[in-house]
């Protein structure tokens, strides 16, 4: 049977590259959907912004593997990417995307200072820290808000917490190579307590942790989202415009 | 049935102002809805600084805002009309003065 995918010769570095884009990837593209739908024009800029930052980032770590960035975008299937679980899971409501963002988006900005003095990720690692720095004060003053905020508000932002606590052992899984993610966890761990507690929600236990995505086992929401990231590029392979 | 959640105390509005340059003045290019002054300066920074306008941002309460009445236009603006001697252009420069 005809294929539109491609497959590709994973060397090291590629594959640091590809989980630090995937990442950026999905993740980008889970906070684009929400372009029509936020809840105040002001946030819808301010998610789409973040969305572009986010898929500038990809496009550059791509860009990094020498390989074509548009069939590594959409000419893979979901075994490929390389994501953690927590990006590609669904948005959810808007404390979710929120909780999501920020949890993410302090392990990337604690990642990419680290990454400023790696050989391979150093030039996109200055530009993506300025980005991510904005993307963690944008999410984080939200996250004040809404457990600070409402009744209804404080439990929807601890049940998001819950949910997604048990996703982010995978950002500082060890890789082979670059910075070590494992050793970001104390940083994090600590900005991300603080600013829980500055929301007053509650830290939810450590327990056991999903894993997976980095190795390409991923739930079935990526494949989902992948059919409708990649129906043009695969129904017309040579398509422009 | 249900109780409906209390109505939602509506989101205040805010002023923002863009210095473009330095040497400029701040000048006003729209409004945000935002709760509280944090977030409206995020705010204007995403919606009005997407492609290199500013340097720094002011916002503003709009509430804060005290404007003059359009009913007052003619009370107000009208009796400038005639003080034509208040603009530069009304002297004339002597020739000794050369360029000015």
């Amino acid at each position: 049977m005809a294929t539109t995918s491609i497959t590709l010769d994973e060397t090291p570095a590629r594959a640091l590259l590809l989980a630090r884009a995937d990442d950026a990837l999905v993740l980008g593209h889970r906070l684009s959907e929400w372009t029509g739908r936020a809840p105040l024009l002001e946030e819808e800029l301010a998610l789409a912004n973040i969305a572009l930052d986010l898929i500038g980032q990809a496009r550059a770590l791509y860009q990094a593997t020498e390989l074509d960035e548009d069939a590594l975008a959409y000419r893979r299937d979901a075994h490929q990417f390389r994501n953690a679980l927590i990006v590609e899971l669904p948005n959810g409501d808007f404390a979710v995307t929120i909780a999501r963002l920020f949890l993410v988006s302090v392990a990337s900005d604690l990642y990419w200072r680290a990454a400023v003095a790696d050989p391979l990720l150093g030039p996109i690692a200055a530009k993506a820290e300025k980005e991510t720095a904005y993307h963690v004060r944008h999410a984080a003053e939200w996250l004040v808000r809404l457990g600070d905020g409402t009744a209804e508000s404080h439990r929807r932002a601890q049940d998001a917490l819950d949910l997604l606590w048990p996703y982010t052992g995978e950002l500082f899984e060890p890789v082979r190579s670059g910075p070590d993610p494992a050793a970001l966890r104390p940083d994090w761990e600590e900005a991300v307590s603080a600013m829980i507690a500055r929301a007053t929600l509650r830290r939810p236990a450590d327990g056991w942790m999903q894993s997976g995505g980095r190795a390409g086992r991923h739930t079935e929401h990526l494949g989902r989202m992948l059919a409708e990231m990649q129906v043009l590029p695969r129904t017309y392979p040579d398509a422009r415009w | 049935m249900t109780a409906s959640p209390a109505p939602e105390a509506p989101i205040p509005l805010w002023e923002v102002f863009l210095r473009a340059r330095n040497g400029l003045a701040h000048k006003h290019v729209g409004s945000v809805h935002a709760v509280d002054a944090t977030l409206a300066l995020q705010a204007a920074r995403d919606v009005y600084t997407r492609r290199g306008e500013g340097l720094s941002i002011w916002v503003v309460p709009s509430a804060a805002i005290v404007a003059s009445d359009p009913a007052d236009k003619e009370t107000l603006f009208e009796p400038t009309g005639s003080k034509i001697y208040r603009h530069p252009t009304f002297y004339e420069v002597p020739d000794d003065v050369g360029h000015m």
